[in-house]
């Protein structure tokens, strides 16, 4: 058996595991990074739109602070997320960004004088200050008080992830990829490492580690028509699950993004709409605003998406090969601006469409159709980043449910949660591992590897009639019919009858060639039904929420629930032999909230059965917050008074702003 | 889905395991329909659910940004999750791994062992003295000379430049178009404060800066349209003024 020992194990390379591998290499721990592919193939590279951190640099993002992102994140989240994360969060994303603009990042900068921008589909001229002349630029996104957003023009997550690899580089990191891990080591509640399976070699070994870090991303692929990489299965938060011992949390929050391009399913950013895009309809009339006046194609993206969908059930979809779908118009932008800073959306359109988004009128239009997009829920952790039940298994970045987006991730949130939890989350995984030692004996590892091996073998060994492509296929299919934007409870329970029925068909597959080597065949027949375990934790968790919240949309509960539904849901797979996971939740207390639930600001109004809680703290808060005032106190310490939180290194202290008094 | 028959084409692939005693290096064509808007990577996985499971290829974004479906199609080095199959005429499309790296099988190479290795090798990082305070205002960069290392920073290390390079295929130790231009790309960024003796040092050789013949199929292969030519012949004017 091959043992590979390290102090901080981390399963993931993209911008959260890399983050976090630098934070704990440099306590001088050895680290190990694992990953299915070179790290800056991550899926991390994809992300276009930008990175949120209150700089308040610009002239349309100045006054914005941590309070207003704060506040933007949590209304973002309906209210389902973790108070004391999203504070944690806001406070450390500017200083997240300035370090990686010392590891090169080149952000885009601000340059004093006049410009043009379209806003609101007009154009709008926008003076910059000469004293603000080279600091960081930012953008608008949707759901955002300010414009919050930095950005490298469009290729932020590649750039980002870039600066971060090659810091890892830098800092001695042992990055090792094409290495899967397929199971985890664990014994008395405790987590020991993983087994890992070479993908070049088809050999598997025992990674042993103090502590382990999973920051594999999302689970995308569950679904058919995504905008995720091929590679966002889940398997990071299957193998958790797997565990028995550690729990995923809210895993029915799924996001749809308004604009992939159909039908590849290829991301236009939000930064479209961000920089002044809009959406039409067959009659090429901009729907938007009728339905939402205020925030138009700038409300979050589960409302836009929704607003979509209605539109074209209200027969007003234009048709197509593939389905009906809605117009992109970026054309009134303008051809310059376009060139300059949304030059990978032109690209994809011209290469998987044959259109110029820059061309005037219907000609420059894109096809877009909503689809998957993010998974907020993921393996549940403390704020510390630390699974509730499973010692010394942290995870962070998109396979985490840390949780800071709640039911609904703000654009520019998630790229910024990778670095901002790869610094915190990797700072206390750091301190686990300083403070604990290996001590498992090597016939467990044995124990863990021989089970894999005996797996693998089992695999290859059945010789039923069905194929694990089509299997896959028809999870797919059936998470985007019955799970997708618009659910309810018929389709959400046939959904879980379905999947279960296709977990246990994975049993009933033959894999034509034997080979353990090189044979993606038997890749899928291990991976699939992972998948399927966490398709049922999505569409189980969405049959038992009877509430709309932020993604998770129920026709026949439309209402968000607060009387009932303000927690999160817990779950688990305690035996290996259960065909679905086993649900809990757990409360979120409303009176430790420095913002208790009301009106998000967009989307229908009037649409919450509240709790009472809520006025009997608000209530509080105010009353805290008036004293303080008039006492002359300054937002710090009421933040402070109103809900502490607790941040490691020197990420506590205060962020400098160019507009600070 | 368009109601219309799709052409038939020939995808003829490459295909061989250096890991198995008895794998020998084979073409195998699969014949397939084509759909509106089909790139290789819709032909692939196809190929790979309908008639082939074993098939071995390499893809995570199948959008153009990630780098990791590098191959050699009908003889030239291109990302086959852009490549369209309706722009080739004649329908039939010969698939080979790309050159220059090891092989994993079939038509997937270890670019990412390959460009580590380049990385480490001209420190493709922030080289500085200077500790970054992230508590205090971030340094100010000219928003010319920002755009400047962006661009140059859009490489996604697919590999292709390598792939198409003459030198490459003659000195198995040359740097590479792709490490070149890492160099180019630290050189105009402000926050790197290491000197053209420092750059001498990495690349000041016929591995590095002097090696390249100018063949310039590097720059025409390049998805990202980096201005590969450009960028050496300028490091090689300025570190050749240097001795
Ligand atoms: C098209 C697109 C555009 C986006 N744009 C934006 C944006 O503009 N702004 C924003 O904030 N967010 C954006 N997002 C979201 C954001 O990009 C992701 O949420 C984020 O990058 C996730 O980073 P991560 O580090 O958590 O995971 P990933 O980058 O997905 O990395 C996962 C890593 O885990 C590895 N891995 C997976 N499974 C295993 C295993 N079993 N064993 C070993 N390794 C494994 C993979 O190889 C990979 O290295 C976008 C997402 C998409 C799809
Ligand atoms: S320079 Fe161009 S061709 Fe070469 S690795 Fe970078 S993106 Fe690919
Ligand atoms: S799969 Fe990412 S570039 Fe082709």
């Amino acid at each position: 058996m091959k043992i590979n020992y390290c102090d901080a194990l981390v399963i993931g390379g993209g911008l959260a595991g890399l983050r976090a591998a630098v934070a704990s290499q440099k306590k001088g721990l050895n680290s190990i990074v694992l990953s299915l592919v070179p790290v800056k193939r991550s899926h991390s590279a994809a992300a276009q739109g930008g990175m949120q951190a209150s700089l308040g640099n610009s002239k349309m993002s100045d006054g914005d602070n941590e309070d207003l992102h704060f506040a933007d994140t949590v209304k973002g989240s309906d209210w389902g997320c973790d108070q004391d994360v999203a504070r944690m969060f806001v406070h450390t994303a500017p200083k997240a960004i300035r370090e990686l603009a010392g590891w090169g990042v080149p952000w885009t900068r601000v340059r004093e004088g006049s410009r043009e921008a379209v806003i609101n589909a007009k154009k709008t001229t926008i003076t910059e200050d000469a004293d603000r002349h080279g600091l960081i630029m930012s953008r608008d996104f949707g759901g955002t008080k300010k414009w919050r957003t930095c950005y490298t023009a469009d290729a932020t997550g590649h750039t980002m992830l870039f600066g971060v690899a090659n810091e890892a580089l830098r800092q001695d990191v042992d990055i090792r990829d094409r290495k899967e891990a397929i199971s985890l080591i664990h014994e008395n509640n405790r987590c020991y490492g993983a087994i890992v399976r070479d993908l070049i070699t088809g050999e598997l070994e025992a990674y042993v580690s103090k502590g382990t870090c999973i920051a594999t991303g999302g689970y995308g692929r569950v679904f058919k028509q995504t905008t995720n990489a091929v590679i966002c299965e889940g398997i990071g938060a299957a193998i958790a699950l797997e565990t028995g011992v550690a729990t995923l949390g809210n895993m029915e929050a799924v996001q749809f993004h308004p604009t992939p391009i159909v039908p590849s399913g290829i991301l236009l950013t939000e930064g479209c709409r961000g920089d002044g895009g809009i959406l039409r309809d067959v009659d090429g009339h901009r729907f938007m605003p009728d339905y939402e006046p205020e925030k138009k194609e700038l409300a979050s993206r589960d409302v836009v998406s929704r607003r979509m969908i209605e539109h074209i059930r209200n027969g007003k979809g234009v048709p197509s090969p593939y389905g009906e779908h809605i117009w992109l118009d970026i054309s009134i932008l303008g051809r310059e601006h376009i060139e300059k800073n949304l030059r990978d959306v032109q690209e994809i359109c011209q290469i998987f469409n044959g259109i110029d988004p820059a061309d005037e009128g219907k000609k420059g239009w894109a096809p877009v159709l909503p689809m998957q997009h993010y998974s907020m829920g993921g393996i549940r952790t403390k704020p510390t980043g630390e699974s509730q039940n499973l010692n010394g298994l942290f995870a962070c970045g998109e396979a985490a449910c840390w949780d800071m987006h709640g039911f609904n991730r703000l654009g520019g949130n998630s790229v910024s949660e990778t670095v901002v939890a790869g610094m915190i989350i990797g700072n206390y995984f750091a301190d686990y591992c300083l403070t604990n030692d290996v001590t498992i004996p090597t016939a467990t590892v044995q124990k863990f590897m021989d089970k894999q091996d005996a797996y693998l073998d089992e695999i290859l060994a059945y010789n039923g009639t069905e194929d694990i492509f089509r299997i896959k296929n028809k999870m797919q299919n059936l998470m985007d019919n019955k799970v997708g934007i618009f659910r309810d409870g018929t389709g959400l329970a046939e959904a879980v009858d379905e999947l279960e029925d296709l977990l246990k068909k994975t049993k009933q597959i033959n894999v034509k060639s034997k080979e353990r080597v090189g044979n993606p065949e038997l890749e899928e027949a291990y991976r699939v039904p992972r998948m399927l375990k966490v398709a049922l934790c999505v569409a189980k968790g969405g049959r038992e929420r009877t509430e709309s919240r932020g993604a998770h949309y129920r026709e026949d509960y439309l209402k968000r629930d607060d009387a009932n539904w303000l927690n999160r849901t817990l779950t688990s797979w305690p035996d290996e032999n259960d065909t679905q996971p086993t649900i809990t939740y757990e409360e979120l207390d409303i009176m430790t909230m420095e913002m208790p639930p009301a009106f998000r600001g967009y989307g229908a109004k009037g649409m919450i059965i509240e709790n009472e809680t809520s006025a009997v703290r608000q209530a509080e808060v105010d009353e805290i917050t008036e004293k303080m005032q008039a006492e002359g106190k300054d937002r710090h310490e009421i933040q402070d008074a109103l809900m502490p939180f607790s941040l490691p290194m020197n990420y506590r202290e205060k962020n400098e702003r160019a507009g600070d008094k | 889905m368009s109601l219309e028959k799709g052409r038939e084409i020939t995808i003829s692939v490459l295909k061989f395991n250096p890991r198995s005693k008895v794998s020998k290096p084979h073409f195998v064509d699969y014949k397939l329909e084509e759909t509106p808007g089909m790139t290789l990577f819709i032909a692939l996985m196809k190929i790979r659910e309908e008639y082939d499971p074993d098939l071995s290829f390499d893809f995570v974004c199948r959008a153009g940004i990630c780098g990791s479906c590098g191959m050699v199609v009908n003889g030239k080095p291109a990302l086959a999750c852009r490549t369209l199959i309706a722009n080739y005429p004649t329908g039939v499309l010969q698939l080979m791994p790309m050159p220059a790296f090891e092989l994993i099988k079939d038509l997937s190479v270890n670019t990412g062992k390959w460009m580590d290795d380049m990385s480490k090798r001209v420190q493709s990082w922030i080289v500085t003295n200077e500790e970054t305070d992230i508590t205090k205002m971030e340094e100010r960069v000219d928003p010319d000379v920002a755009d400047e290392t962006f661009e140059l920073d859009r490489c996604i290390e697919c590999g292709i430049c390598v792939a198409s390079c003459g030198t490459k295929l003659m000195r198995p130790d040359f740097v590479g178009p792709v490490g070149l231009n890492r160099v180019a790309r630290f050189e105009v960024d402000p926050h790197d404060q290491r000197t053209a003796e420092d750059f001498y040092e990495l690349i000041g050789d016929d591995d590095g800066i002097f090696g390249c013949m100018s063949l310039l199929a590097c720059e025409d292969h390049c998805p990202k349209h980096l201005p590969l030519q450009n960028k050496i012949a300028y490091l090689r004017r300025k570190l050749v003024a240097l001795r």
